[in-house]
């Protein structure tokens, strides 16, 4: 089976709703881990990494939740197939730009996916949609556990599970959740936000992580210590800070209907309009406009349209999920007419936005 | 760090003697200080490239001698940031220690233990795996951990009396 006979359609993904998902878009737990007296990937010679990975690709493949899943060598990807796993959330940049000696396995219903040599020798993750940290810990906890008794892990009573990087040292763990917070980037709080959550000891990142700035208000946090905190202490602080943040942007969408709904529809409307009519859209502007019109939809001016049409434009309109719509290989100029087709004919469904009637304004309920 | 000449397009924070800094960068210093590509980077680039991994150094010796088990020298890890092998964590320890203590929250593990009975497991078998430990740090003298360790069996101990359901 090849990756694109195994990954769902995008629509398909963007139709499965978890709690709390008109904000956080996705909950995601990370583990990192190492072989016993083995150098780590960035270290090791070529040789000692194919072992490695067909050591670990073996544990990993032969797991009760990997039954039916994915599985291949990083040589085996085009560049446009790393391309999709990154925006699928699946891999990382830095695996994509892997080869022979690193792999991945992904199960059935691209939850866990499991990262062999990429700076470490096991990166494995939970991913869900919604507000789903503890969930998410538990099923990568599991998977965990079950391959402690295949392979023997570095770890050191003292630090913990031993990492490439000092900075993932201890519990090995990333815990984030990805954010969509459109209102208190209108109202102007969302700096203010950040400085509370970066106090508390958390990080925040533009969608696609470290170092970019928030594309389609789009937000990451997770936590960035390792080492000190038990995994259970570092999920419930990051379900903390998220219940918060959850609510100011709650309010934030309040208090733009009531105090400057013409801006508000001014903006969801402007979008709507580009979104519908253009015939020419970066991959950046689509992406901004399509969280406003996310926030449309969650402010009740599209009453009959899902959430999930915005959810799989988001992924559609990236660059290589958009390559994969096309029948040619497109340039950069013609993805971007690509692009603009693919969104207008998606919109032609959809009728412009409508001021919810009085009364029924600023409704935050998920449409049933 | 930051130059203050071009308008600020890449923002990130980092964890820097125990506190956590903002750092905003125009895109040519990011360039420069590569982290351009917003997964590649990690912060611990940043936070070596920051004078951390001289630290490594203090450790008498270990200027010089790369870890037996890999052949990682400091300067390794100057370059990368990132260590060649789990045995680097000993070899290095002494140097390492100072940069643990700035980035993180506590110097000690106190998370999952491959083997062990997790939170849910009878303390009964936590107390074994426990005393254990008491046994290997008393051979090795060392008295710290082992009265930290009494310490946490005995307090396992009193609250055994409520046995958990929840058996793995
Ligand atoms: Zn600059
Ligand atoms: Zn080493």
């Amino acid at each position: 089976m090849n990756l694109h006979q195994f990954l769902r359609p995008a629509a398909e993904v963007a139709r499965i709703s978890g709690p709390q998902d008109q904000i956080v878009m996705s909950s995601r737990v990370r583990l990192a881990r190492n072989l016993v007296q083995t150098p780590f990937p960035g270290w090791a010679k070529k040789p000692d990494r194919l072992k490695v990975c067909s050591r670990i690709r073996e544990a990993v493949e032969a797991l009760s939740q990997m039954a039916e899943g994915f599985h291949a060598s990083m040589e085996e990807f085009s560049a446009l197939d790393k391309q999709v796993l990154v925006e699928r959330h699946l891999i990382s940049r830095e695996h994509a730009a892997k080869s022979s000696g690193s792999g991945l396995v992904v199960s059935r219903d691209e939850v866990l996916s499991v990262m062999i040599n990429e700076e470490d020798h096991l990166r494995m993750q939970a991913l869900l949609p919604g507000l789903q940290l503890n969930r998410a810990w538990q099923a990568i906890d599991a998977v965990d556990t079950a391959l402690e008794s295949a392979l023997d892990y570095a770890f050191s009573p003292q630090l913990g599970y031993l990492t490439a990087c000092p900075t993932n040292v201890g519990t090995g763990i990333r815990v984030s959740a990805m954010l969509h917070l459109p209102a208190l980037v209108l109202g102007e709080q969302i700096n203010q936000i950040i400085q509370a959550v970066n106090k508390l000891g958390l990080a925040v990142r533009g969608l696609y992580g470290e170092g970019t700035e928030a594309l389609g208000n789009v937000f990451q946090i997770s936590n960035q210590m390792t080492l000190g905190d038990s995994e259970e202490e570092i999920v419930e602080r990051l379900n903390k800070v998220v219940a918060q943040v959850i609510e100011h942007e709650t309010d934030a969408r309040g208090l733009l209907l009531e105090k400057k709904p013409k801006s508000v529809f001014n903006h969801v409307g402007r979008a709507y309009g580009i979104l519908a009519n253009a015939h020419s859209v970066s991959s950046k502007e689509a992406i901004n406009l399509l969280s406003l019109f996310r926030l449309g939809i969650d402010l009740g001016l599209f009453a009959d349209t899902p959430r999930g049409l915005t959810d799989e434009l988001f992924l559609l309109v990236q660059p290589a999920h958009l390559q994969l719509t096309a029948r040619d290989k497109l340039s950069a100029e013609q993805r971007d007419f690509h692009r603009a087709d693919l969104v207008r004919g998606r919109l032609e469904a959809v009728p412009r936005p409508r001021p919810p009637a009085a009364g029924g304004a600023g409704t935050l309920d998920k449409p049933a | 760090m930051v130059c203050k000449k071009n308008e600020a397009k890449v923002h990130l924070t980092q964890v820097l003697e125990g506190t956590l800094k903002k750092v905003d960068l125009c895109e040519e210093c990011a360039k420069a200080k590569g982290v351009d590509d917003p997964m590649g980077f990690s912060l611990a680039d940043l936070l070596m490239g920051l004078g951390a991994s001289q630290e490594l150094g203090h450790g008498a010796g270990a200027k010089e001698a790369a870890c037996p088990a890999c052949g990682f020298t400091q300067a390794d890890f100057k370059k990368t940031g990132r260590l060649g092998c789990p045995e680097c964590y000993q070899h290095f320890s002494d140097g390492l220690e100072a940069l643990l203590k700035g980035m993180h929250k506590g110097p000690r593990h106190t998370g999952k233990t491959p083997h062990e009975p997790r939170h849910g497991a009878p303390a009964g078998q936590r107390i074994q795996a426990l005393q254990k430990e008491l046994d290997a740090a008393i051979a090795v003298e060392n008295y710290e951990e082992a009265a930290r360790l009494r310490d946490e069996i005995k307090s396992l101990r009193a609250g055994a009396a409520k046995p958990d359901p929840a058996t793995p």
